[in-house]
């Protein structure tokens, strides 16, 4: 029997001299003295310390670790703002078609025309459900397509002259927004919510003037409220010449029924490792497209795939890249964006068109509030009770807080405890303004039993709590590792395997 | 109902029922009747599994990828063979399919699997601490950046022209938005020549090797960004630091670079990884996730995120950097590559790909009107001059189903004929001689064509 600490040794500790995997191919060229190829003060004199195991050991202690996962394709996953979808299997295979896989980034665009049709076909896809005609699919991730959107707002405020500061976000935004707005070099203006949940319509008023460059707004927002009053903030916001960015976490709730460009926004991005079913890996890799309105479209990223057309005779329209953009904001990264990812999603969107996506988006709002309409029962509600109460879109936010003080049991401890039960906890402690936050999202691809077995868990685990708060307290149990010392961790740091 | 979603008719109609609601309509209440689409996306009806699968092998078709000819083209990005062993572990749900590790006691593989990658990478580059990837290379050139902004807040930076292309101007695009000015410092010989650095230099950042092959003196322009009160920045192809003298030996402070071609697909540019590396002064400054070893309360051994107060989650406006989920799929691919590459295994890659590189090297600057760029060491990627229209010459031997390279016209069009050619294991010296027979061939014909028309 394997013993338990066998699953921590590293791939590092797990190394014997001699050991290997690769067996190179044969030299093939006459073979010259290194010294003369690379003289020895340009060389390292140690050897990089990696690990020498054979296939079988690398194969087995990798499978090891995967089991020590948890992972969507086993169980339900709620975690609020990340959409946590099913990642359907065929995406992977066209993936690695070698016509795709093995596609140099720098290949002659005439020689692309293939991978170039495909972003131009998912640049117009995504232009429509946002309803914004200009997309750039450069950015590599969400908080990339935000570092984008403000650059852009820069960018357009630079060409006429003007010099703005501040950027304004609401007291709900996700973390990467206002760290986005320093490293875009403004100033962070906080704005509140009022009782409902909505955007603070007068503190928006007082904040918003000559100065503000920009409001980020997720809608539905991090509560999982749609705003009410985006009419009037889309007025407001550019009654002072700003401009008005959607924060894209959150498109799973609206797609085909509402259009970010309609309610006035200028600049959206997407999150195609969220709405679009890219697999989120862990911890990457995902893809943030940005779209924008004509008056920003000037500033794109370079270069923007475009298509170009040909007259004459018989002369076919080709796809090309276009990097003669004299007032673009230049380039965000390397080459031209995650197409592995933008192979996925656009097969995303063929597989389900226009009904299918509205369908998943109407799902996904019914399956949030059937949830939450489950949580809200005796036993459950007084304990967890909605943060704000209306009907909510894809998500909704429940409050710890009475759990907390009757029970003595803390959202964190209910949410340790889920997992001695099989799935995965809610994003938790987020958005800042509630209370012993639980942020809850189903996503359209779960059953109605997976829901009632969810709301039947949180129920049992109340019950528990309220015959002994320690179970919870102490959970989890059954879980490869119980609760670690991440205070520890951050005081003397260990981030790599010591040799 | 779709394919990927269960709710029945009946379903619904619970659900409705549950919510006190009459109609799926209903649930959109808040959202304006004006901000309503009522109409359905101009994107068509959705197409079969089988459909989809037959369209995308028909756009697959219309590329030429390097399965299609006998490709030279790096440039940032290389066609190196990928074990089997890679796509069969990093295709696993396990891996595929979590979220980032925010629940650290059910996703100790990622976790420990994180802490694997750092360490490999602390290993090529010399360095104590590494991040567990960022989005890939050019823009883990402007993250080092901010980095140094943040460490010395001085207003320039200083950038080899030697630095891939890609890299200079998204450290530009970023820059700008800081107030920063950055200079390029010219090559001369193939090598960074770097000017007088004043006293308002943050950084100076170079390439290794770089972008025209060369291996740079990385110790002297370290100690010369050192002498002036500036971080050394290099940006790193992760291979030849097999064989090179690591950043670290070299006093670098920040070491980042593309990681493709460890153990991840050409995927027409991306999704790849980022890599970060850096000195323990700067651990606490580093942007993205950092995993790190612990104890759980029965003291077993675990893994955990850890520094999170840099992060945006915790700082918000205050955090090093506002990137969160990176390239954790990608940097896994990343160790499973060195692990099975090994110790001695990795040399033994960078010394094959040295010794074709020097053959081919000689081979074709044996050609005639065909010249060296530079005469400085290379490892895996060199430049020649071509003495005739690079396009033409290209087109030519393309023609012969050789890929001869990238032309450097639009990069450098003071090498208005230059050529970069990059070799991995996978182009053997069959492969070469095949490359110096069309190429020379193609010089020759451009030359006449040329002759023909003056």
């Amino acid at each position: 029997m394997i013993r338990e600490a066998d699953d921590t040794l590293t791939i590092f500790e797990r190394s014997k001299e001699g050991r290997r995997a690769f067996v190179a191919p044969v030299l093939d060229v006459p073979p010259r003295s290194i010294d003369e190829l690379l003289p020895p003060e340009l060389r390292r004199t140690e050897p990089a310390r990696l690990p020498e195991v054979a296939e079988p050991e690398i194969v087995r202690h990798y499978n090891r670790l995967s089991k020590r996962n948890f992972d969507l394709d086993t169980g339900f996953y709620p975690l609020g703002s990340c959409t946590m979808k099913h990642n359907p299997k065929l995406h992977e295979r066209i993936a690695a078609l070698p016509g795709h896989a093995r596609m140099h980034p720098l290949q002659d665009p005439r020689r692309a025309q293939g991978a170039l049709e495909l972003m131009w076909r998912l640049q117009d896809a995504l232009g429509e459900i946002a309803g914004l005609p200009h997309v750039t699919l450069q950015p590599s991730a969400g908080s990339q397509g935000e570092l984008a959107g403000v650059l852009l707002t820069r960018a357009f405020h630079e060409d006429r002259g003007e010099h703005r500061t501040k950027v304004l976000t609401p007291d709900t935004a996700h973390g990467t927004n206002p760290a986005t707005v320093t490293m875009g070099g403004y100033e962070v203006v906080k704005v509140v919510s009022d009782a409902h949940g909505n955007v603070d319509l007068d503190d928006l008023r007082a904040k918003a003037d000559e100065d503000v460059a920009c409001l980020m707004l997720t809608n539905p927002s991090t509560l999982g409220l749609f705003e009410t009053g985006i009419e009037e903030i889309e007025r407001i916001v550019h009654g002072v010449g700003a401009t008005l960015y959607y924060d894209g976490a959150n498109l799973n709730a609206i797609m085909g029924i509402s259009r970010p460009g309609d309610m006035g926004f200028d600049i959206v991005h997407f999150n195609l490792h969220k709405s679009f079913t890219q697999p989120h890996g862990g911890g990457g890799p995902g893809a943030g497209p940005v779209a924008v309105s004509d008056r920003i479209e000037p500033y794109l990223p370079r270069p923007q795939v475009v298509r170009r057309e040909v007259t004459g005779n018989g002369a076919k329209a080709f796809f090309d890249l276009d990097y003669d953009r004299p007032k673009s904001i230049g380039r965000l990264r390397g080459f031209q964006g995650n197409y592995g990812v933008f192979v996925r999603s656009y097969a995303y969107i063929r597989s389900l068109g226009a009904p299918g996506l509205r369908d998943a988006s109407e799902t996904a709002v019914l399956n949030a509030n059937y949830l939450l309409a489950r949580l809200r029962r005796e036993g459950v509600m007084e304990y967890l009770p909605a943060a704000y109460d209306r009907l909510c879109m894809h998500e909704f936010v429940l409050s710890g807080e009475p759990m907390r003080r009757r029970l003595q049991v803390k959202t964190l401890d209910l949410a340790k405890r889920l997992l001695d039960h099989g799935v995965h906890p809610p994003t938790v402690y987020f958005p800042l303004i509630v209370e012993e936050a639980l942020m809850v999202e189903p996503t359209e691809t779960e059953t109605k039993e997976t829901l009632d077995h969810f709301a039947e868990i949180v129920a049992e685990i109340l019950r528990e709590a309220a015959e002994d708060p320690t179970v919870a307290q102490n959970a989890p149990y059954t879980t490869p590792v119980r609760r670690l010392d991440e205070a520890a961790a951050a005081r003397r740091p260990i981030v790599r395997q010591a040799m | 109902m779709t394919r990927y979603t269960s709710a029945t008719d009946a379903d619904r109609e619970e659900m409705l029922a549950q919510i006190g609601v009459g109609s799926v309509d209903e649930l959109f209440g808040d959202i304006p009747g004006s901000l309503r689409l009522g109409r359905e996306l101009a994107l068509g009806d959705g197409l079969s599994e089988q459909e989809v699968f037959e369209e995308f092998r028909a756009l697959a078709e219309r590329n030429t990828s390097a399965e299609d000819e006998i490709s030279f083209l790096g440039a940032g990005m290389y066609d190196h063979y990928m074990p089997a062993l890679i796509d069969s572990i990093i295709s696993r749900s396990e891996f595929l399919t979590p979220y980032t590790p925010y629940q650290p006691e059910i996703s100790q593989g990622g976790l420990q699997a994180m802490f694997e990658y750092q360490t490999a990478i602390s290993e090529l580059t010399g360095l104590p601490v590494s991040n567990a990837s960022v989005y890939e290379g050019p823009s883990a050139v402007a993250a080092a950046g901010y980095v140094a902004k943040a460490t010395n807040n001085r207003r320039r930076f200083v950038i080899s022209r030697g630095v891939h292309p890609h890299a200079r101007e998204t450290l530009r695009t970023h820059a700008h938005a800081w107030g920063m000015e950055v200079v390029e410092a010219p090559l001369a010989g193939g090598v960074t020549e770097l000017p007088e650095l004043g006293e308002d230099v943050s950084a100076v950042i170079v390439q290794q090797p770089n972008f025209l092959g060369a291996v740079e003196d990385l110790a002297s322009i370290a100690r010369l960004a050192h002498d002036a009160g500036a971080l050394a920045i290099a940006s790193c192809d992760p291979l030849p630091l097999a064989v090179l003298k690591t950043p670290g030996e070299c006093g670098v402070d920040i070491a980042v670079g593309e990681g493709q071609s460890l153990g991840n697909r050409l995927d027409f540019g991306g999704p790849s990884f980022g890599f970060f590396a850096a000195s323990d002064a700067l651990m606490r400054r580093m942007p993205g996730r950092i995993a790190g070893e612990t104890v759980d309360v029965d003291g077993k051994r675990g893994f955990v995120l850890t520094l999170q107060t840099r992060e945006q989650h915790i700082r918000r406006e205050k955090a090093t950097s506002n990137i969160c989920t990176a390239q954790a799929l990608n940097a896994l691919a990343g160790v499973i590559y060195l692990s099975w590459l090994g110790r001695r295994g990795v040399v033994e890659l960078v010394e094959l790909m040295l010794q074709r590189t020097a053959y081919a090297r000689d081979r074709l600057t044996h050609l005639a009107g065909v010249t060296p760029l530079h005469g400085r060491p290379v490892v895996r990627e060199f430049a020649v001059e071509l003495g005739a229209p690079v396009g033409e010459v290209i087109e030519r031997c393309r023609e012969q189903g050789v890929n001869p390279g990238y032309p450097l016209w639009r990069d450098y069009p003071e090498h208005a004929d230059g050529l970069l050619i990059a070799l991995t294991e996978r182009r053997t010296r069959a492969d070469i001689d095949r490359l110096a027979d069309v190429l020379g061939a193609a010089v020759s014909a451009a030359r006449e064509s040329v002759g023909a028309s003056t």
